[in-house]
């Protein structure tokens, strides 16, 4: 009992030691450092598991006291229902991509600077884990900084533009996190505590107040630029298409996802419910946002030509859903935001694993040449059809169910111009998605056209991929299917006991 | 009047706040935009600092400590530590920052012998790197 | 500045002033507890005086006394020293860095226990700082052509 008693910490604490064992071990033995990283997120998969079994199976939140101090004098780690489920989803993904991004790294990096790369990958993790459990305002800050600074390092490990993308991202990212810790400061100054549960108490009564006001528009500014939410995000195409593709599959499905948890658990777990829409129009306003997020990012994804850049707007587009979820202020729309989250985290790590595996084989990210891909790589185009899909929105699976509940929370607090976008911008997706399957499906010509590898056999076996990404592949397509056929017992089991509290 | 002129460290660091800002937004060179950031940084770090500090207030130490004894403590005259701590915190934050920054602009300036935004805005563009 | 300058005053100086920067930041490091100071503060002043020795002396010599696969490790094993710590205290049955429970190895009672477990972990943070700031200047000095 005393281990399971300790897994929020050691969820933090171990890729923290590992990540600093693999940069001892791979001065002296570079080869050794892949096994350490895999070793940290098997561990890492299975503590969260460990967690969302515990939460499941206790009627209050875990709380962990750092230090044996006593909240709200010390840092205390609070995992409820939301945390578990983000928490396990996000070492869930972790996982799959490293082991995705061994035959990438290899070949991408050289041998002696992979330890490096694997090092910031590990603080990375570390930084989005704990970002995800904590319940300490200014000790979410830190691990967002930890979490940031490996995406700025790890970013500028891509040959050509990437320093200069991950300079603008340094500059905008710095931004946001002093406009986060700027409204951590209103915070503490209104009631004197940097507890999350504490100020969820003590906020009521103080909602006559404008520095609150001030801190909560600070606060979603802050998280927003952190989490690609337009206007906020024009760091987030450059950054995330010059990065190494191992480091954009990680980074672009988890980064701004764990961001969108913190804007959940800010606006609805430390603020209460009648915040966002009674008192002051939070919601109202951050609904127009969202609103043109999804038609900016749906419109500018067809206007690309690189495929890693369309999934880069994507990107924005499903953070603009997730804000959608969070501006209807009812617990449907929360509902759909939150499964949104998880579902989104499996969907982009689908299609930037895709992407990865079309660039290893054949060495281009450009919409035109992936002409013939069913014949070379018959399964990453099954995957990427299955992406697709799901992007979408198409039953049974995921994407269909968090586009539900969030079109029924629309409904339901009447926003008719999120209805109309939410189904316009599935259109657009579809549009999207179709342009891709068409070219990797439909042209056909004689098989002689296409040489692959230097041989004239054009069967190739398990598209030349090494079994590290085949594996990751099919688990991550097989995940976008069971999370759909499994939404209800998510949204019953997990969701529902969060949303019903609020 | 005489009220809002007596917060005058909200004003302070709102000005600098506002001079970081702008250094970032309009300066074309990329080294001084990164030391705007870092006055934005230290804009938020002052505010915290200023938010502690108590007229005639004293160091928040018991003399004597564990096991000296037995000794008066007038708690409401000490000046509150949690801003300070957090501030420590905060500027190995920004620190952090500022090195990995310069580092990557030793990275720039190898790659394209150039600081400046636009130039280096023109050459990514030209080939093809980077859509504006 | 990778060159030695030739300059007696300012190598003399620099070899006389650097032992008492470090003894100063010692001081620093110990008296964190009741006066400004602690662990980033004393690592900072100990890279001050590393970073002297290497204006006086150019890079190439400092590099000589302070190798930098010696100065990594170091990073590493304040990290490692800190996080140490905390994991001993999980094993010995408290929280993670719940230093009362240290009181077992330790000859003291819980209450002094967290003194010595808070001036463990401020010794690992120095160590870090230290190394790191000594890595990134002279990163930055060579402009990472050095090791790479």
């Amino acid at each position: 009992m005393g281990i399971m008693a300790q897994l929020p910490a050691l969820i933090v604490v171990t890729p923290l030691l590992l990540a600093f064992l693999v940069y001892l071990v791979g001065i002296f033995r570079p080869r050794l450092s892949y096994p350490l990283v895999l070793l940290g997120t098997s561990l890492s998969f299975i503590f969260s598991l460990g967690i969302l079994y515990q939460v499941l199976h206790s009627s209050a939140p875990l709380s962990y006291h750092l230090g044996g101090w006593e909240p709200p004098w010390g840092i205390e780690y609070r995992i409820d229902h939301l945390n578990a489920l983000v928490l396990a989803a996000v070492a869930a993904v972790a996982w799959l991509v490293v082991l995705f991004a061994k035959g990438l790294v290899d070949r991408e990096i050289e041998l002696q600077k992979q330890p490096h790369l694997y090092t910031l990958l590990l603080l990375e993790i570390t930084g989005l884990f704990g970002i995800t459990v904590t319940g300490d305002m200014f000790n979410l800050y830190v691990l967002l900084e930890i979490a940031s600074f490996s995406a700025y390092a790890l970013i500028a490990m891509g040959g050509r533009g990437a320093a200069f993308a991950a300079f603008r991202y340094v500059i905008f990212g710095t931004i946001g996190a002093c406009a986060y810790l700027l409204s951590v400061g209103y915070l503490y100054i209104l009631s004197g505590s940097l507890n999350m549960a504490d100020l969820k108490g003590i906020i009521p009564g103080l909602l006559h107040s404008k520095a609150l006001l001030v801190g909560f528009a600070f606060m979603v500014m802050g998280v927003g630029i952190k989490m690609g939410i337009f206007p906020l995000h024009s760091w987030l195409p450059d950054a995330y298409t010059l990065a190494p593709s191992a480091v954009a599959a990680l980074l672009a499905p988890l980064f701004t996802k764990v961001g969108a948890y913190v804007i959940v658990r800010v606006t609805y777990g430390v603020f209460p419910l009648s915040f966002s829409v009674k008192d002051y129009p939070a919601a109202e306003a951050l609904g127009w946002l969202a609103i043109g997020g999804v038609i900016f990012g749906c419109v500018m994804a067809l206007a690309q030509r690189d495929l890693k850049r369309m999934l880069c707007y994507l990107i924005v587009a499903e953070m603009g859903y997730i804000l959608m979820g969070v501006a209807t202020g009812n617990r449907t729309g929360i509902t759909g935001a939150v499964l949104h989250i998880v579902n989104d985290a499996f969907m982009m790590a689908c299609l930037f694993t895709v992407v990865g595996a079309i660039h290893y084989v054949r060495g281009t990210r450009d919409l035109d040449d992936l002409k013939y891909l069913h014949i070379q790589m018959p399964l990453t185009s099954a995957v990427l059809v299955v992406g697709g899909l799901a992007v979408v929105g198409i039953p049974p699976l995921c994407g269909f169910f968090s586009k539900w509940y969030l079109i029924l929370g629309a409904v339901e607090a009447r926003r008719w111009g999120m209805v109309a976008v939410l189904l316009l911008s599935s259109l657009l997706n579809a549009i999207v998605f179709f342009r891709l399957i068409e070219r990797a499906y439909l042209e056909v010509q004689p098989a002689e056209a296409f040489v692959p590898n230097g041989g004239t056999h054009l069967k190739v076996k398990l598209d030349s991929l090494p079994k590290g990404m085949i594996f990751s592949l099919l688990l991550l397509a097989s995940a976008l299917l069971f999370l759909g056929l499994f939404s209800g017992t998510i949204v019953k089991e997990i969701i529902y006991p969060f949303v019903n509290g609020l | 009047m005489a009220e809002l002129l007596a917060k005058y460290n909200y004003w302070i660091y709102a000005l600098l706040l506002c001079v970081g800002f702008y250094g970032m937004m309009t300066k074309g060179n990329l080294m001084k935009k990164l030391i705007a950031m870092n006055i934005f940084q230290w804009a938020v770090i002052f505010y915290f600092i200023s938010i502690g500090a108590k007229k005639g207030g004293t160091v928040p130490i018991i003399p004597g400590g564990h096991g000296g004894g037995h000794v008066v403590v007038e708690a409401t005259s000490f000046i509150n530590p949690l801003p300070h701590v957090l501030m420590l915190t905060a500027i190995v934050v920004g620190v952090a920052t500022t090195g990995i920054a310069l580092a990557l602009l030793i990275k720039i300036y190898k790659r394209w012998g150039t600081l400046e935004e636009e130039e280096v805005l023109q050459r990514l563009r030209d080939r093809d790197e980077v859509k504006g | 500045m990778t060159d030695r300058w030739g300059d007696l005053i300012i190598e003399t100086v620099a070899r006389l002033l650097a032992p008492f920067l470090q003894l100063y930041s010692l001081y620093v490091l110990a008296h964190g507890h009741s006066s400004p100071g602690g662990g980033f503060q004393g690592g900072c002043i100990f890279a001050a005086s590393l970073v002297l020795i290497v204006l006086a002396y150019g890079a190439k010599e400092a590099r000589k006394r302070f190798p930098e696969k010696v100065n990594l490790a170091l990073c590493a094993f304040g990290v490692a020293l800190y996080a140490g710590i905390g994991w001993l205290c999980i094993f010995l049955g408290g929280n993670f860095l719940d230093y009362g429970h240290l009181s077992r190895l330790l000859p003291a009672d819980p209450v002094m226990a967290r003194y010595y477990g808070m001036a463990g972990i401020e010794t690992g943070v120095q160590i870090t700082v230290m190394a790191i700031m000594v890595a990134i200047f002279l990163e930055l000095l060579t402009a990472g052509e050095e090791n790479g």
